[in-house]
């Protein structure tokens, strides 16, 4: 067990932090969080930046254009990210993390230098097209037809929880081309244009007033079969394979967020005199256990993705934990502000010096009940830990897949 | 960086477990339950042999020379075996009581308490007294040494310990000792003590999560396995989140004691034993609802890793205590 950073590491860490220093001051203003055109328009130029320097899918394979950085310089470039303040990955989220992966590992010669390069340098914006509104959990009983004709699919169903879907220019598509019942055996991982004729977009609202979740009606929708990836009715396979290039990072910009909202609510708690309440401190205190335990945990999960390549079950327990605290974290910081934080709004005086901005810990505060849902829900990610690490009896309803 | 345990480590864990397999099964711990000597002087002395006690101690004074890193692996498998007895102090002691670090002495130790105005005094209450040679009395001033403290003290056996293989006695003040460590070893025995003991801690977390997901494979009830209800499989989920995020805390902390580079090691040291208490009490406590009415019996062990946790929360620092050091150190 060794925490420190060998001189290559750090010499890595030394080059990006030069190059954030030099290239976030150029950057443009921040685009309103409702103002879909301008936050793509933002997020894909900061992703040309990134190309441009060399940094662009830092943890992809160098096979698909990635600089393929190893998990502990991925776990470094993370961290310098988000100590710099510089721009989340934004709408580029699915085709790096998701899209991009599975077209690396499936995806054919063609695909693959249609596609690739295109999410990279921030040309196109994807977006993910899995659960339904019937398949959340058991997202094996999915409903979505493709019905082949000719050399096209022709797509009829409906998809939701589709974030950016307003500015994709591509969705990640799973459909049933088998039989109603065959749950996995049945599925197709599909390359959807989202200009195709009879794809209705239509955004929902989320707890915390934002609309960057949207329905995806889709009628009739006709799709090349050269935009299949992977064999018909292997899609469920396809999907699986994205998830071994998860290397226990996911978190990392979210965790030193956390760390850097436990610190402001402190510095506000010190001016407001809540600081002089021994429950108020102990509170904060075991915040503090809590996220340096999690940080040693990330470091855990990613050394041992650097040793093995692969992810070790501590993605798994990382959310399970992460989400419970990160919901304390939050119940605690809109606490202090006490009345004050009946408004996402900033009060004025509160505001001052960057202290605790109202407007940020209401809307954390929501988000962070999406922790507990999104990417599998805490019940389900509990029934993996009991059946796949525990080794449990399985529940009825996933023998039958 | 790499945090994972190396090969080296992984030998010396494989080992400490074998001889605890071996020398210490639950049936030959459990033997001395509820008397006044629930430490095996054979067995402390196998310890003493494995290097157990003199693990961190330099070479050069006669100890293994390994870090701190080495000493929570290898404190965990103690934890995890609920071998009774005053392990963490007699390893502090290594190299300034003699025999510690053989395992010839049991060597414990008790907290000096603060003055306070206060108008009822709790009493002061020391673990094994029985067996021990000597007792260290620890406060911020330093380290007193008292000798063959059962003679000198004038202390009352109390009937009915919580914890049946943790005697204690009770004592209204201690006498002044022997000093033998000024302040700066103070201030590290608190750290080094803290994340020891939360190795244990982690340990008895794990060993009861073991032994409930054990129990609710095997146990039928509705016709089939309990551990296949969400009910159960979800507190036996939670319990092994809890034991693998404390450890990496505990592993982490006693890195940070050996690399100080890398981070605060006080602060680390009592985040670590703060979440380890919690995990092995919480993880306890689950353990014994996974057995239901089973659990609740004397018979069934369930009960001995929450008792000792609760033992053990007590020292190098409570939750209390923790919490507000952790506090502090986000004050700038």
């Amino acid at each position: 067990m060794d925490l420190r950073y060998s001189d290559a590491e750090q010499a890595f860490r030394a080059d990006l932090r030069t190059w954030l220093e030099a290239t976030l001051p150029t950057l443009p203003p921040k685009p309103d969080p409702n103002d879909w055109p301008g936050r793509r328009a933002y997020d894909t130029h900061w992703q040309r930046l990134l190309f441009d320097a060399g940094y662009a899918g830092v943890d992809w394979p160098t096979e698909g254009g990635g600089r393929g950085a190893s998990a502990i310089e991925e776990l470094i470039f993370k961290e310098e990210l988000e100590r710099a303040h510089a721009p989340y990955v934004g709408v580029n989220f699915v085709g790096l993390l998701h899209a991009g992966p599975t077209i690396i590992a499936e995806g054919t010669p063609e695909q693959k230098a249609r596609f690739l390069p295109a999410i990279l340098q921030g040309e196109d914006v994807w977006c993910q097209g899995f659960s339904e509104p019937n398949a959340g959990s058991d997202l094996a009983s999915m409903r979505t037809r493709a019905v082949r004709d000719g050399d096209d699919y022709v797509i009829t169903g409906q998809k939701i929880w589709t974030s950016h879907a307003e500015v994709a220019d591509h969705c990640e598509l799973l459909v049933r081309t088998g039989p109603e019942d065959s749950r996995h055996r049945g599925i197709t991982w599909l390359i959807l244009p989202m200009d195709a004729p009879g794809v209705d977009i239509r955004p929902l609202s989320t707890i915390a007033g934002s609309n960057e979740f949207a329905e995806l009606f889709l009628d009739e929708v006709r799709v090349p079969v050269t935009n299949r990836v992977g064999e018909e009715n292997d899609g469920w396979r396809v999907t699986m394979v994205t998830l071994s290039f998860e290397r226990g990072t996911a978190f990392v910009g979210d965790l030193l967020e956390a760390f850097e909202l436990l610190s402001t609510s402190v510095t506000l708690a010190q001016r407001t005199g809540a600081w002089d309440d021994v429950g108020t401190r102990r509170e904060a205190g075991h915040i503090k256990a809590e996220l340096d335990a999690l940080w040693a945990l990330t470091r855990r999960n990613v050394s041992q993705a650097a040793r093995t390549g692969i992810p070790g079950q501590g993605g798994t327990y990382f959310k399970l934990a992460y989400s419970e605290t990160r919901h304390k974290l939050g119940e605690f910081s809109l606490g202090l502000l006490e009345r004050a934080g009946l408004a996402a709004h900033d009060v004025e005086g509160l505001d001052d010096a960057g202290v605790l901005p109202a407007q940020t810990v209401v809307e954390d505060w929501l988000r962070g009940i999406s922790l507990t849902i999104a990417a599998g829900t805490s019940q389900i990610q509990r029934n993996i830990v009991g059946e796949r690490i525990l080794g449990l009896p399985k529940e009825p309803q996933s023998q039958k897949g | 960086m790499d945090f994972e345990i190396n090969e080296t480590q992984t030998e010396l864990v494989d080992g400490i477990r074998r001889l605890c397999e071996g020398e210490f099964p639950l049936d030959v711990v459990r033997a001395r339950e509820s008397t006044e000597r629930a430490i095996d002087r054979d067995g402390w002395q196998t310890l003493g042999d494995a290097g157990v006690f003199g693990l961190c101690l330099a070479e050069e004074a006669g100890g293994v020379g390994l870090g701190l890193a080495e000493g929570a692996l290898v404190f965990e498998e103690l934890g995890r075996s609920l071998i009774p007895g005053p392990l963490v102090a007699t390893h502090l002691a290594a190299g300034l009581v003699e025999g510690a670090a053989e395992g010839t002495a049991v060597v414990g130790l008790v907290e000096r308490p603060r003055p306070s105005a206060s108008s009822t005094a709790l009493p002061i209450v020391i673990e094994h007294l029985a067996d021990l040679d000597v007792l260290l009395v620890l406060s911020d001033a330093g380290i007193e040494r008292i000798d063959n403290p059962a003679a000198t003290l004038d202390a009352r056996l109390l009937p009915r310990p919580m914890d049946p293989l943790t005697p204690v006695w009770a004592l209204a003040s201690l006498p002044t000792g022997e000093p033998i460590a000024g302040p700066d070893v103070a201030a590290w025995w608190r750290r080094d003590g803290a994340v020891l003991t939360a190795a244990l801690q982690v340990g008895m977390a794990q060993w009861s999560c073991d032994l409930a997901v054990d129990y609710a494979k095997g146990r039928v009830q509705f016709g089939r396995p309990i551990g296949g209800f969400q009910a159960i499989k979800h507190l036996c989920a939670d319990m092994v989140v809890r034991a693998e995020v404390a450890r990496c805390a505990v592993q982490s902390a006693a890195v940070t004691v050996d690399q100080p580079e890398v981070g605060d090691p006080d602060v680390a040291a009592a985040g670590a034993k703060l979440l380890a208490d919690e995990a092995a009490v919480t993880n306890g406590r689950s353990c014994i609802q996974v057995h239901g009415g089973m659990g609740f019996t004397w018979e069934v062990p369930a009960h001995l890793a929450y008792k000792r946790a609760r033992v053990l929360s007590t020292s190098f620092g409570t939750a209390h205590d923790l919490a507000e050091a952790l506090a502090q150190s986000l004050v700038v």
